[in-house]
């Protein structure tokens, strides 16, 4: 592993146990936890390729105790990882070793539910699939959905401004946040925003969400629920090359269409799907687009139609609208189950997460299979191909003696390549550690010191979750120093008026 | 009179924010000037006017993406977008016409640096949820971007949303991506009349949970409604509380008839069909009731949807104001009956459940008055540090939010 994270403090790890004394007195009973058999369970999140034992954990169970807990560790400079459901693709929860782990999970309360004003208010420890069964019985549901909705946490999805599926049409966690309260690592709390649009003062709710829990901890959230449309319908498309379907996305949206969800697979990850799950996914075709619309049953059935003509004029040689509920589930099970398809047909895989304008795919796709010849590595891809997000999966066995490192740098260079192309490092799994050190690809220094002095507002000590998000740490001291050169007029040949 | 420069391209920016930081001025920042009389009024050195740096950088129609220099005329942009029928789907403001101005003026970047958005909020966001990127120049003289041109982007702090809504207090921006949508084929709106507040915040909470995908949710009092420029809902002698439907036109036929049953119980109701209902739902989005006593102190509350009618209320019966609501109740525009802003009274009714804001007052009114309302401790102290990191010598429109940011 050539991950640098930020150096030991043996000032603090040589008092650890006064430290969990401390934290005991704070958050009492099983609040603390220090035996290392026990803390291994938080020793990595979902990615599982780095891991390290916090020196302690703590699992409070009021704003206070959060309260508590960070002003504490803010007096005695001693630096906080952050942690909702440890779901985290890029180790935005990594723990550190000289660091407290301060786990969220016990904020697992749906605090209001208001239908009037469509909000749900709730602790940041339940579960993003949690919103919706809180509401649905009323026809109400949370809009994103990332894949991990079973297990991740409202919390982690504002930390990661996460998305899913069906966030082309309906935005990502930061279109459907209105508020939220949070604790800063002086132990202030702060409430910014709530059940009103527009909030006082800078759009501090911008930069909280997707902070990737550098900036503070959230202890409750106020989201927007919507109400459930009345059909969905789906239809599956099959193309024999992924240009045609990459036209066929383009087509759909340049005829005024937002889908509900656009999905593309390729070849290999229809084939690992349709193993695992029998969705009658085409085995034939290079490309598979599911294409879902959803809204009153005569909306859904008129845009079906004008999606299909769009399909067989771009060359579509499978063309399924689903006719139940069963099967517009079935077309999606593949989809959905496409992660753990690979995991079936390799020891191990390495999800990536870059965002490229979409009309780039036939270039990035071609590109990347030429990569994964030079690394002898497998790869498959599944598209959220109407927000032209990524998710190549390379296949790799890490009991191969370089394999993990030649997938890393594999995946390093597919990341590259989406930033060459004018698109992004990450679209919805976050920096955290594991593309920290490519930020240089796509910001230059001032860019990322200017995202620091942001850092610097909310956490001048840099003692949230450092090692995450920025290559190199600045002390906010230097940040602050300006180099100006004085007295200069500005352009002197202009007009004045 | 203060100076004004007019940078031709970013680096003159720089030179320009430089000057100002190394001599302790201060800059006015304007595009059009369109909104130079909302905010504070403060005392500025010099202005900086941006307009020079105008044009479109990159459309691309079918990856819905747009972007453009920051002083690029909106009614240019919203050209070059009707043309491939699409649009910036939060229906930026103009604020022209209550402000005393001309309609149809302004810039991309001034529209971003007050995030005002139209009626169609609440079902697609306002302009900060449609902007990808930024370029800008900070109070230090520095060039930086952040952001990128894709809608799925969680690659560092989302820097181009904290921009919005920032009124030019931490950089000058530059340059513009934002997505860009379809426009709608087709429009109409169903229209219940008669209504008290209280009943029209009802039934628009309840239009609004319902599966009808409401894309504009307003109510006028009678007197209000009959200022807008619409013949069969000013005529009417009475309120007016309406709700849009847009799409395609199976789905509006269908979903009207689901609206229209619900709203059955609530009054009397009518349709506007296509023509009407842009013109009416454009004079909503530029309150235009509120374009004619350009002297009455005017301003703009954002709360909790279902208090909207229990606040107006308070407002109305301290003040003597009148209003109308947008957003299904959050959005209320209240124009004071003189220069007078009574912000005591209007900042008492909201008590916690929103944000006011003082669009609209005379110059000594605006030296004086707490236009964006006064910050809690705790949130004043980032928000002071947030300015801090971007601005630090003030340099940048210091005091058109708060005095001393």
């Amino acid at each position: 592993m050539s991950l640098v994270m930020p150096e030991l403090d043996r000032g603090v790890l040589g008092r650890r146990a006064e430290i969990v004394a401390a934290l005991r007195r704070i958050v009492p009973g099983e609040g603390v936890i220090d035996s290392a058999t026990e803390m291994k369970p938080y020793e990595s999140d979902g990615l599982t390729a780095y891991r390290a034992l916090p020196m302690v954990v703590v699992l409070p169970e009021t704003v206070e105790q959060v309260s508590q807990v960070l002003r504490y560790c803010y007096d005695q400079k001693i630096k906080v990882v952050p942690r909702g459901a440890g779901t985290s693709l890029s180790g935005g929860s990594l723990p550190l070793e000289d660091a407290v782990l301060l786990g969220m999970a016990k904020f697992n309360r749906v605090l209001e539910i208001d239908y009037a004003n469509r909000v749900a208010v709730v602790q940041p420890g339940v579960t993003n699939l949690g919103v919706t069964k809180a509401v649905e019985h009323e026809g109400f549901y949370y809009a994103p959905d990332p894949s991990s909705q079973i297990a991740c946490s409202i919390g982690g999805n504002v930390a990661e401004n996460s998305g899913g599926v069906h966030c082309l049409k309906y935005g990502l966690t930061m279109n459907n946040v209105l508020g939220v309260e949070m604790v800063l690592i002086t132990g202030e709390v702060l409430r910014i925003g709530g059940k009103h649009l527009d909030a006082d003062g800078y759009d501090l709710l911008s930069v909280i969400i997707g902070s990737e829990g550098l900036l503070g901890v959230v202890t409750e959230v106020t989201v927007r629920i919507l109400k459930k449309p009345e059909t969905a319908r789906a239809v599956l498309l099959g193309f024999p090359t992924s240009e045609a379907a990459g036209d066929c996305v383009a087509k759909i949206i340049g005829a005024g269409i937002i889908p509900g969800g656009m999905e593309m697979m390729d070849k290999p990850a229809i084939a690992a799907a349709e193993a695992f799950v029998q969705a009658g996914y085409p085995l034939d075709v290079e490309a598979l687009l599911i294409v879902e619309l959803d809204g009153p049953e005569a909306e859904c059935n008129h845009l079906l139609e004008r999606v299909s003509d769009i399909a067989k004029s771009c060359g579509a040689t499978t063309l399924r609208v689903s006719n139940s509920e069963e099967e517009r589930i079935k077309f999606w099970a593949g989809r959905k189950a496409a992660f753990p398809a690979v995991g079936r047909i390799s020891p191990d895989y390495y999800c990536m997460d870059g965002t490229i304008p979409r009309g780039k795919l036939p270039l990035v796709l071609a590109r990347m299979r030429e990569l994964s010849e030079h690394y002898k590595l497998r790869v498959a891809n599944v598209f959220h191909a109407g927000d032209g997000n990524l998710h190549p999966l390379i296949l790799y066995d890490a009991n191969e003696t370089d394999e993990l490192e030649r997938a890393e740098k594999f995946g390093a260079d597919i990341l590259k390549l989406c930033v060459e192309v004018g698109g992004v490092l990450t679209g919805e799994h976050g920096v955290g550690v594991e593309k920290r050190d490519l930020m240089p690809t796509m910001f230059n220094e001032t860019d990322l010191a200017q995202q620091q002095r942001l850092k610097c507002a909310f956490d001048a000590e840099g003692l949230l979750n450092p090692g995450k998000v920025f290559p190199k740490l600045h002390r906010c001291a230097e940040l602050g120093r300006m180099h100006i050169h004085a007295g200069k007029v500005p352009f002197p040949d202009l007009p004045r008026f | 009179m203060s100076d004004t420069f007019k940078p031709r391209d970013e680096n003159e920016i720089v030179e320009a924010v430089a000057w100002a930081a190394s001599g302790g001025k201060k800059l006015e920042l304007i595009g059009q000037g369109s909104k130079r009389a909302l905010g504070r009024a403060a005392q500025y050195d010099t202005t900086l006017d941006v307009s020079g740096l105008s044009g479109v950088v990159l459309y691309e129609p079918e990856e819905l993406v747009f972007s453009a220099k920051a002083g690029t005329p909106i009614a240019e942009v919203e050209k070059v977008l009707a043309a491939n029928r699409q649009e910036f789907a939060f229906e930026p403001m103009d604020l022209g016409p209550i402000l005393g101005g001309k309609p149809g003026e302004g810039t991309l970047g001034g529209m971003l640096a007050v995030n005002f958005s139209g009626p169609r909020r609440i079902k697609a966001g306002a302009s900060r949820d449609h902007t990808l990127g930024v370029k800008c120049v900070s109070g230090r003289g520095e060039i930086f971007k952040a952001g990128g041109r894709v809608v799925k982007n969680v690659t560092g702090y989302d820097l181009p949303k904290l921009m919005a809504g920032s009124f030019g207090t931490l950089a000058v921006m530059t340059e513009i991506t934002l997505k860009v949508l379809p426009a709608a084929e087709d429009v109409e709106s169903v229209l219940a009349l008669g209504l008290s507040d209280a009943r029209a915040v009802e039934a628009m909470a309840l239009a609004m949970g319902s599966a009808c995908d409401v894309s504009g949710a307003a109510h006028f009092p009678q007197a209000i409604a009959a200022k807008l420029p619409v013949k069969a809902v000013a005529g009417g002698n009475s309120s007016v509380m309406a709700f849009r439907l847009e799409g395609i036109a199976p789905s509006i036929a269908y979903r009207r008839g689901k609206l229209e049953a619900m709203l059955k119980s609530f009054g009397s109701l009518a349709v506007l069909k296509a023509d009407e209902s842009r013109t009416f739902w454009r004079a909503v989005r530029d309150a235009v009731p509120f374009s004619g006593k350009t002297a009455n102190a005017l301003w703009r509350l954002s709360v909790t949807p279902t208090s909207g009618a229990k606040i107006g209320g308070a407002i109305a019966s301290a003040t003597g104001a009148q209003m109308f609501f947008d957003w299904a109740g959050g959005l209320i525009w209240v124009e004071m009956p003189g220069e007078n802003p009574h912000e005591q009274a209007v900042r008492s009714a909201i008590n916690g459940e929103g944000h006011a804001l003082l669009v609209r007052a005379t110059p000594s009114v605006r030296a004086s008055a707490n236009v964006f309302g006064v910050l809690d401790e705790g949130l004043g102290k980032v928000i002071r540090g947030v300015k801090e990191g971007f601005d630090p010598k003030g340099v940048l429109n210091p005091g058109r939010m708060y005095a001393g940011l």
